[in-house]
């Protein structure tokens, strides 16, 4: 049995797809944090079988948290104030992401003008579909992974 | 800049309200052309075209002229400064102390909304690669609306490549604002109407067919809008060549059809529609260029903010 510590405040990110818990460290800028950040890999879940967790020692209003949504809306969010939970934050698809995910249309402004922030936007809710701001091109997986 | 500063990028940022009423101005403009002849006096229209096209320039260009206005700009990517490298952001901002409004073409999908998003001056979309055509499908919608005399309540075909084929895809997403509008996709099976397509018009419950052959459904159309193969958007010359003459609208199709079904092509046509019958009273396609003109100077006043003045005069000499 792994035992982490508990955390003061900050966030614990239960219920995390095995296996993404990077991407969301990379995504949520983890790397530049100057405080303890746990992550914990292929965690046995009995809903889920396997499942990463990641604990992050922060301020609870330092992390964006819509490209959590973006990324997997079935992640639990769990709020930690001294050191215990004050809230389970249910997460909703942002209606625009900047910055995430990359268009790939060579078609698209954002392909030659290198300056452009790559922006999406949400265009059916139900479906969870974004497309690309300027040229409206559908997001597919292979845009993931810009930064 | 101007507090309401618009733009138009897309068909649908304009309301179904807001496109009735340029529509008015364009049909008044059609009725007393003389009234609107010094609407721009001393108005500069900057037409910067990164690739060429010369219907559409002059179309602006003229608008812009029959207006009293004059009109700046550069038809092809190589006589601008995008050729030393500047930026679409940057052009703008040049262009915006040197002229009052820009309508701009681009290869490049979406470099008209950037160059809006930092112009001072309205811009207008006048093509971005296959993305967004708004003043064609602004055209074709005030063609129909001119010839039917209003945008619900008609059966259209739609003939030919329904797959690359921007202007009708755009057109298509236009007329779902509106009731009663039944869609007849003619194609072949390898030029089809996208899925988003059909998925978009099952999701508003709107009815539709695909069919191959256009003899089938002639007796049906209150509108037929043929489209050209463009060559290229095959990467295969065979593909093309196979293609290309699928569909070539002649007299003896035209005799199935209705005594009021107009013909609609955004041009330039090639093969699918034969010259002999231009004289057809329902060959609709050059007056819908003359529509063409007629809804960009709407366009180009409405984005100034000069429309009031002149729709009031020529509505009171109706009376």
């Amino acid at each position: 049995m792994l035992n982490i510590g508990k955390i003061e405040e900050g966030f614990v990110l239960d219920h995390i797809q095995a296996g993404k818990s990077m991407q969301i460290y990379r995504h949520l800028g983890l790397d530049k944090l100057d405080s303890t950040v746990a992550i914990i890999k292929n965690a046995k879940s009995k809903v889920m079988g396997k499942k990463d967790i990641l604990k992050i020692e922060c301020d609870i209003d330092s992390l964006d948290l819509d490209v959590l949504a973006f990324i997997d809306h079935n992640i639990t969010v769990n709020v930690i104030r001294n050191g215990e939970i004050i809230e389970k934050r249910a997460l909703v698809l942002p209606k625009e992401i900047t910055g995430v995910i990359k268009c790939h249309n060579p078609r698209c402004i954002s392909s030659i003008e290198q300056e452009l922030p790559h922006i999406f936007y949400l265009s059916d809710e139900k479906k969870e579909i974004y497309r690309c701001k300027y040229c409206d091109e559908k997001y597919s997986e292979t845009s993931l992974n810009v930064h | 800049m101007e507090k309401n500063m618009r733009h138009m990028m897309n068909p649908l940022d304009f309301s179904v309200e807001e496109l009735e009423a340029l529509f008015d101005v364009a049909n008044d403009i059609e009725k007393n052309s003389a009234a609107y002849s010094h609407k721009c006096d001393g108005k500069i229209l900057a037409t910067c075209f990164y690739e060429p096209s010369t219907r559409t320039r002059l179309s602006f260009e003229t608008a812009m002229l029959r207006l009293g206005g004059q009109t700046l700009g550069f038809a092809d990517a190589g006589s601008s400064s995008a050729a030393k490298g500047e930026s679409v952001a940057d052009t703008i901002r040049v262009i915006s102390c040197f002229a009052d409004i820009c309508a701009m073409r681009h290869p490049k999908e979406g470099a008209p909304m950037v160059a809006a998003s930092k112009s001072l001056i309205p811009v207008i979309n006048a093509g971005d690669g296959g993305h967004q055509h708004p003043t064609q499908t602004l055209t074709d919608l005030l063609t129909i609306r001119s010839l039917h005399g209003k945008l619900s309540d008609f059966t259209i075909g739609l003939c030919g490549d329904l797959k690359f084929g921007r202007t009708v895809h755009s057109l298509i997403n236009a007329l779902t604002r509106y009731s009663g509008i039944h869609f007849i996709f003619i194609s072949p099976n390898e030029l089809r109407v996208p899925d988003y397509i059909t998925e978009m018009l099952d999701s508003k419950g709107i009815t539709y067919e695909e069919v191959i052959k256009l003899e089938d459904v002639m007796p049906r159309l209150d509108f037929l809008y043929m489209t050209r193969v463009q060559k290229e958007r095959f990467f295969n010359e065979e593909d093309y060549i196979r293609l290309k003459d699928f569909y070539i609208l002649d007299k003896e199709k035209m005799a199935h059809a209705k005594e009021k079904m107009y013909i609609l092509h955004p041009l330039p046509r090639v093969n699918e529609i034969s010259v002999e019958i231009d004289n057809d009273p329902r060959a609709a396609y050059f007056r819908q260029v003359q529509y063409g003109l007629y809804v960009r100077m709407a366009l180009i006043l409405t984005l100034l903010n000069m429309t009031d003045a002149h729709m009031n005069e020529g509505l009171l000499r109706e009376f």
